[in-house]
């Protein structure tokens, strides 16, 4: 207690030099675990987006567009499929099942989906987890719509409440399909997935706002009424994407091979397993980047903090030689050097933390709502633990420097205390 | 009064005819091919209780006496032997427990770590000298009462004190784990003459009523009235011989 005691005040008397040192280490470690947490979160939350379908199908275009655009909602289709198409490998009997995704339209920027019902009973996410309605149910009328959980709670929309789409993406759209109103009929549970940013009507309703529609632009003074709508013949004429669930995983291959050498229109399937790694592959570069740069960041100021400490020992070198009067052994001066250099950094790595869950909190729905990505909490785990001994090993090492030079230091000059 | 430490020191018992300090044919020089020899000293003793005033100019080699006495330089050659025990014998960890507890030592400033309390400074050295005292408070409190001191600066921060107070305080703290042998080195220069006068008494009187051997460094030789013995360094280093000039 008396060597804490004795370090501790040691530490208040040099408050400012310690509290710069300090602030220089927490931020170092801040970015040095942000980094790690939130490229691990970003990876987790782009795996659990998409759980059980076997292809992801649309227009050719590059793999990871399509991933990103059919699964993730992000960046745009270049192309649509043709409904006949999608009818007609939706029905080879080696197909299980398939969900029709349309996209385009949007709701005070968040993405409208047009579906099936299919959506409802084949999506999966997560480990394998169904959608489910935590109110409400699917839509079964034309102007039926069924929101995700952020949507609901961000836009504070309860069940039959009226929500007016609008044409095209982007947060201030002035071409509003107001003249066919959608009404809520179902909230979905939180997925931790870009579901949840989304707004679900079926293909019919989304081809019914389209009707009086050309090129984009709405021809003004048609207005259908919805007894003219119901004789009139809804089917899409293409959608966006589809995502294809396989009686058997042995087939993707073959599936794969089929669609993409489809003679009637150029399409692409992948898988998105393959596609995510290819993503990752991209993003390793970056990755690893981002690692060299905080871990040189943690290496300058644990460096910067043994400095502090070795041109502190100039002013400490009558405090040493009274330790050493005393009865001090040098070792004892070396511990204190050493024990100061791993409390400042210990206390360093708990402001860190403290400030990443803090941040963490405020940039979640940020990141939510401008990139689809999901942050969890920041949370210990053993890859922090990892991290935390890298960085206490770190400090051990470059604590020598001026630990060592404070023990030569004690022996050298014994008592000698004038200059 | 028996070292308690360490154990095999107890052999040598400690009676009124073991000289405090013993010095034969020591040699020091600073380790290194080209370091000059500092120090040959044939021989040198001194007795139990005595005051002792060593007088030598800087660069005589007081400072590396001291460091010998005290046990944080070894000797080249030769033997130092304190309280009856060889300090060469001794471990480095060994010697820094034995000054810590038979050696207290007053420097001429800085005696105290500036940013604790007064209860901690003396504190420390007591941790350091492993003496266990029940009667640690009525120690201090004596001590406190022979030197002046008040009670209240004991909570205060070592370096809220006037230099007096402080010099005082060292007093206080090298004299906390009952040393036989109190070394002090220059510990007036930094006092006027009226507090210079007043700590002089307060010391000798201590070391008296205690029977400590106080070993009084300086090259003030005004001081010299009041000790038993002078003894001018150049008198017993052979190499130092000549280069006096106070």
């Amino acid at each position: 207690m008396m060597f804490l005691n004795v370090i501790w005040h040691s530490l208040l008397n040099r408050k400012g030099t310690v509290l710069l040192a300090l602030i220089s280490v927490a931020i170092s470690i801040f970015v040095l675990l942000g980094v790690e947490h939130i490229r691990h979160q970003a990876k987790e939350s782009f795996n659990k987006t998409v759980s059980g379908v076997d292809l992801v199908v649309g227009a050719r275009t590059g793999q990871l567009n399509l991933l990103l655009y059919a699964v993730f909602r992000m960046g745009n289709a270049t192309n649509n499929i043709a409904w006949e198409s999608y009818r007609e490998l939706a029905a080879d009997p080696k197909v299980a099942w398939t969900i029709p995704i349309s996209l385009g339209d949007s709701h005070r920027g968040f993405r409208v989906v047009g579906t099936t019902q299919d959506y409802f009973t084949h999506f999966r996410f997560g480990q394998n987890t169904p959608l489910s309605f935590s109110q409400g149910q699917p839509f079964s009328q034309l102007f039926d719509v069924v929101i995700g959980a952020d949507l609901a709670k961000k836009l504070g929309y309860r069940l039959n409440d009226e929500i007016i789409l609008a044409h095209g993406l982007g947060q201030a759209s002035f071409s509003l399909h107001d003249d066919h109103p959608f009404k809520v009929v179902g909230i979905l549970r939180p997925t931790g997935t870009p579901v949840d940013q989304a707004l679900y009507v079926s293909l019919q309703g989304m081809e019914a706002i389209h009707l009086n529609w050309r090129n984009g632009v709405k021809i003004p003074a048609r207005k259908t009424s919805l007894d003219a709508l119901a004789e009139r013949d809804l089917t899409p004429k293409s959608i966006t994407a589809f995502l294809v669930g396989l009686k058997s995983k042995m087939t993707t291959f073959h599936v794969q091979r089929q669609i993409n050498t489809y003679s009637k229109e150029p399409l692409l399937a992948i898988l998105p397993g393959i596609a995510l790694t290819e993503l990752w592959q991209m993003m390793g570069v970056m990755e690893n980047t981002l690692r060299l740069i905080s871990l040189l960041v943690l290496f300058s100021s644990l460096l910067g903090l043994s400095v502090m400490l070795l041109s502190s020992l100039r002013e400490r070198r009558r405090e040493i030689a009274l330790f050493r009067a005393i009865g001090a052994s040098p070792f004892f001066v070396f511990m204190i050097i050493q024990t100061e250099a791993l409390l400042i950094t210990l206390t360093g790595v708990l402001v860190a933390m403290l400030a990443l869950t803090m941040s963490i909190q405020f940039a979640q729905s940020f990141l939510v709502e401008n990139y689809g990505v999901f942050i969890d909490s920041f949370a210990f785990n053993s890859e922090t633990l990892g991290i935390l001994s890298l960085i206490l090993a770190g400090t051990l090492l470059l604590g020598l420097i001026p630990a060592l030079s404070a023990y030569r230091m004690s022996l050298h000059y014994g008592l000698a205390t004038r200059s | 009064m028996q070292p308690s430490f360490p154990e095999n020191a107890k052999s040598a018992v400690l009676d009124e005819a073991t000289a405090a300090i013993m010095l034969e044919n020591l040699y020091f020089a600073y380790p290194g091919k080209r370091q000059e020899p500092v120090l040959d000293i044939p021989e040198w003793h001194i007795a139990q209780g005595d005051h002792v005033f060593l007088r030598g100019p800087s660069g005589s080699g007081k400072s590396t006496l001291l460091n010998l006495l005290a046990g944080i330089l070894v000797a080249t050659r030769g033997t130092v032997e304190v309280l009856g025990q060889e300090l060469g014998a001794l471990s480095a960890r060994e010697r820094d427990r034995f000054r810590a507890a038979h050696i207290g030592i007053v420097f001429q400033q800085f005696n105290l770590i500036p940013y604790l309390s007064v209860l901690d400074n003396i504190q420390l050295a007591a941790y350091f000298g492993r003496k266990k005292q029940i009667d640690f408070d009525s120690t201090i409190k004596q001590l406190f009462a022979a030197l002046a001191l008040d009670d209240s600066l004991i909570t205060k921060k070592a370096n809220h004190l006037s230099v007096g107070q402080q010099q005082r305080v060292a007093i206080v703290r090298a004299l906390v784990n009952a040393p036989e042998i109190l070394i002090v080195d220059e510990p007036t220069s930094a006092l006027d003459s009226d507090l210079r006068d007043a700590f002089m008494d307060v010391l000798l009187a201590i070391s008296q009523s205690r029977g400590s051997t106080l070993i009084f460094v300086s090259h003030d030789t005004a001081l010299s009235h009041y000790f038993h013995h002078v003894v001018n360094l150049s008198e017993i280093n052979r190499l130092g011989a000549g280069n006096d000039v106070s």
